[in-house]
């Protein structure tokens, strides 16, 4: 019998600022299909608080239904968690940042999560400009009932019983950039090296950052013809750039001005650095973010790496002037102001 | 880096760490697992195939493979490879069934062994079943050796050596007992093929310069001199107050021996720091268990003889300071330190002795008079002469002194049959798949947390009065399977099979010790580096795949590879695969 997984780590395991080891934001051993890109998304993640240094019980991972939504158990098993009802993650994502922002916000989510039930939820999110990372687990199928397609199965892609798809996919990086997204990024569970400093960007982010990941379906979607299979997803590829990201403190050495190098300063201070490949292409521009998406579509490519970046707009606490302390820290003092006050704003009505 | 080569066996052997460090090269964790399945019986038979006296060497080993242990990497404490041994000896079910059966028809050659220790004894189990016939020459009036004669009842018992020495007695061998062989020359002149030397390292080191070493020398004796005398019983008691020289084993065993035999304040006096001491750990917690100081640091100076009866001796106090690289014992200046005693032991080394070897017989000697033997094939500058155990390099243990009574034997019956002595057998290999089923393997994959079992004493009052009484009391079944379960099974190897190989990174985020690595290929020095854990065990070979699809490769650290099957476990593609490797030396015919 295996399926334990050891206590014993690597001995020389090193340990982040906080003191604490990888083994730490580990989560239980997962159940998904061997295999499954879910298991190396969460493995990105586990490695992106790591090093950021995230402090476990700072950090809320939210979830829907569905493959993808089983994975905050594989992950960060000190943080909070809230499955929620499938397609309502972006609610319950909302109601726990209004009640206290001192927390990081994760949500996990799947394309049928995502974009056939949580559909309606998932564009409003975006709307609110809410602060939270939301990472899509994309395989293109529904997984949890045996493959069927889902609504971002590419038209013309091949299920694994020899069908079809005669629909048009829905491209939810499009999509996001469209309704004003402030960090849109697309990547692939198989490239851990591009993944993980997006993760870490997204977690710097003051506002909504959405990373749509292709992940391949190993049961029911890495068939020939399929178009989000390991094989397929690894030949179409194009980045749009090599990525690194640099926390605050570390100082960059790299001279930028010079060719391609570029590096984006973050909300928190920390800098996004990369290089850039595709020439016409500016992260900061939305239209040619929008274009960028639009010629690799054309051309059957999945373009990867941070698309879009908005750094000016206020995000949801801010349009609202919500107050700064999470609500459960409030106090009757500060919630009912008294008689005086109330007979100030009376007076203030005559 | 090259991609490894898995077809050399070499590679996988060198992962079964215990075993690879055994001289031996005993397929340790097939006997463990046979253990924790309580299979004594088989346990004890790969035991007796392979090391020949598995109760002995239960009790008695100089564990090599201990230190080298995985689990030692991982956790503190390695596997009690030992003391399972001995749980498979003393569990055992009829073993002579299993073994070969006489009389064996004579192949008309017959062999002379000299010495009735573990390497001419191993020779003769080799050889006896191929049908030579087998003439075991030795000076005591029983076989075993210094197994016998240098090591004490109460850490084996007469009644074990008995059996494992008669087991191979019994296959016909004829013995020579009460024998000293005079001269080689007059062996070589009977009408022997070959004669095999297993003389051991007979001669214990003096101290002839040190003042008062003759006139007290009623009361001084050579350590493994006296443990014999003791194990013959020739002797059977010493003063009250003993003063051990040396600290190595036998220092050990002679300080215990003495404190059954009359002494009571025992000490045990060595000149190196206590850390630097010779003697293994386990030992030197034995004998202070038994109430007996280990002093430090102390140079013997002189033995104190007042009116012809010894007195004690003076020691120089020193301190050992780093000089140019090397350690040095340096007089600390203070006054000269005295100890009293009634008798004192010498047991600051042994050496070889070949006063019965003319040096006319056409044996090679080097400048230090040891016989010029090579290290393959134990042969020497005679064609017929074969040295083994500690009479071929010097003193080192009973486990050695088996895998060179196997090489040996290998080479003398290629001799007997005219074949190159160079043209070694292979070893017997074989490498199956453990899979059954979904999570399901044929091996017991999890790894347990349990931290190494004790083995329980017997009471230091019955103990110390009878030198009879074993201390250990070994592991009752049921630890016994306990610890067994510790065993990592390294064993059971981890294949990669390239082309199988999705690279969905599916093993690289389970991997408990985050062993493995997809990489762009690189020099090994530099892939060390850049692995997800840096491997920075040089002693530990890295395991390189041939390029896959992205062109980088797969790197796996053997370092602390749990063996868990993890990886293998959640592999979609059955890329990697749990292999159970078996290794066995081959011995003679």
């Amino acid at each position: 019998m295996t399926f334990i997984k050891p206590k014993f780590r690597h001995p020389d395991l090193p340990k982040n600022k906080l003191g604490y080891t990888l083994s730490y934001y580990e989560g239980a051993l997962s159940t998904l299909c061997a295999g499954c890109g879910h298991d190396s998304i969460s493995a990105a993640i586990i490695q992106s608080a790591f090093e950021m240094n995230i402090e476990p019980h700072k950090l809320a991972k939210l979830s829907g239904i569905g493959c993808s939504s089983k994975t905050p158990t594989y992950f960060l098993g000190n943080s909070h968690g809230f499955n929620s009802v499938h397609g309502r993650m972006p609610s319950v994502a909302t109601g726990a940042n209004m009640a206290n922002k001192e927390l990081l916000y994760l949500g996990v989510s799947g394309d049928g999560d995502t974009a056939s039930i949580g559909m309606g939820q998932f564009v409003h999110v975006i709307r609110r400009n809410l602060k939270m990372i939301y990472i899509v687990m994309n395989n293109g199928c529904y997984g949890l009932t045996k493959g069927q397609d889902s609504a971002t199965a590419d038209n013309g892609s091949i299920s694994k019983t020899g069908i079809v798809n005669q629909f048009q996919a829905i491209d939810l990086c499009g999509l996001a950039i469209e309704l004003g997204a402030t960090f849109v990024a697309q990547s692939f569970s198989g490239d851990k090296k591009q993944l993980i400093p997006l993760i870490k960007a997204a977690m710097a982010h003051n506002g909504f950052a959405f990373i749509n990941v292709i992940s391949p379906c190993v049961t029911f979607n890495n068939n020939k013809g399929s178009t989000k299979s390991y094989d397929f997803v690894r030949d179409h590829l194009e980045a749009t750039g090599t990525f690194d990201f640099v926390p605050e403190m570390e100082e960059i050495t790299t001279n930028y001005e010079s060719g391609e190098r570029h590096a984006i300063k973050l909300h928190d201070g920390s800098f996004l650095q990369f290089n850039k490949l595709d020439s016409d292409w500016d992260p900061l521009d939305r239209f040619s973010a929008m274009k960028a998406v639009h010629q690799a579509r054309e051309k059957n490519e999945i373009i990867t790496g941070l698309l879009y970046l908005n750094q000016v707009a206020m995000d949801l606490h801010e349009l609202v002037s919500t107050c700064d302390r999470p609500l459960n820290t409030l106090k009757k003092e500060d919630l009912c102001p008294g008689n005086g006050a109330l007979a100030t704003i009376n007076a203030g009505l005559r | 880096m090259q991609p490894t080569d898995i077809k050399d066996p070499e590679y996988f052997h060198k992962v079964v760490d215990c075993q690879y460090a055994c001289p031996a090269h005993t397929p340790v964790p097939e006997y463990i697992r046979l253990i924790s399945q309580e299979k004594y019986t088989e346990a004890y038979m790969i035991n007796w195939e392979s090391n020949v006296f598995p109760g002995v060497l239960g009790r008695t080993c100089d564990r090599p493979c201990e230190p080298a242990c995985r689990r030692g990497r991982i956790e503190e404490e390695p596997v009690a490879i030992c003391r399972l041994k001995r749980v498979a000896a003393d569990n055992k079910g009829e073993v002579k069934p299993f073994m070969p059966q006489g009389p064996f028809s004579f192949n008309g050659k017959k062999i002379a062994l000299v010495g009735g220790g573990p390497a001419s004894l191993t020779v003769a189990r080799d050889l006896a079943p191929l049908g030579y016939e087998i003439h075991l020459f030795d000076e005591q009036f029983k076989g075993g050796g210094f197994m016998r004669s240098q090591i004490p009842s109460f850490r084996l018992p007469e009644s074990v050596l008995d059996e494992e020495v008669n087991y191979i007695l019994d296959l016909g061998i004829h013995t020579h007992f009460n024998h000293f062989v005079h001269s080689l020359e007059e062996l070589l002149s009977q009408e022997y093929d070959a004669v095999f030397v297993g003389t051991g390292a007979p001669k214990g080191r003096d101290l002839p310069d040190l003042p008062g070493r003759n006139e007290g020398a009623k009361n001084i004796h050579i350590g493994i001199n006296w443990l014999a005398n003791v194990a013959f019983e020739h002797t059977t008691n010493i003063g009250k107050k003993v003063i051990v020289l040396g600290g190595g084993n036998t220092a050990m065993d002679c300080c215990r021996t003495s404190r059954r035999l009359g002494g009571e304040s025992v000490k045990v006096v060595v000149r190196s720091p206590y850390t630097e001491m010779k003697a293994s750990p386990w030992e030197k917690e034995d004998a202070m268990h038994e109430d007996i100081p280990i002093v430090d640091n102390h140079v013997p100076i002189e033995f104190v003889v007042e009116d012809g009866v010894l007195k004690g001796m003076n020691f120089e106090k020193v301190t050992p300071i780093i000089e140019n690289g090397k350690r040095k014992l340096v007089p600390t200046g203070e006054p000269l330190v005295f100890i009293e005693a009634d008798d004192v032991l010498i047991a600051i080394g042994q050496e070889n002795s070949f006063p019965w070897i003319e040096r006319s017989a056409g044996i090679d000697f080097d400048k230090w008079g040891m016989p010029v033997v090579d290290t393959l094939t134990h042969a020497t500058s005679h064609p017929k002469v074969f040295f083994g155990g500690d009479a071929a390099w010097g003193p080192k243990n009973v486990i050695t002194a088996v895998a060179h009574g196997h090489q040996a034997a290998i080479s003398i019956d290629l001799f007997c049959r005219n074949l190159p002595l160079t043209q070694r057998p292979s070893p017997f290999v074989n490498l199956v798949s453990q899979k059954m089923g979904l999570h399901e393997w044929a091996y017991e994959s999890d790894v347990v947390n349990d931290v190494r079992y004790t083995v329980a004493q017997a009471d230091k009052k019955i103990t110390l009065s009878n030198r009879k009484t074993e201390v250990e009391l070994g592991f009752t079944k049921h630890e016994g399977c306990k610890e067994a379960e510790r065993c990592l099974n390294c064993d059971i190897q981890t294949v990669f099979v390239e082309d199988k190989c999705i690279e969905c990174d599916a093993c690289v985020d389970i991997c408990p010790t985050t062993c493995i690595t997809f990489i762009d290929n690189a020099e090994e020095d530099a892939l060390r580096q850049l692995l997800n854990m840096p491997a920075l065990n040089t002693s530990q070979d890295l395991y390189v795949s041939a390029p896959l699809k992205t062109k980088r490769v797969m790197v796996k650290d053997e370092d602390v590879c749990l063996h868990c099957g993890l990886c293998a476990e959640r592999c979609p593609t059955s890329a990697w695969d749990m292999h159970k490797f078996l290794y066995k030396v081959t011995k003679a015919g």
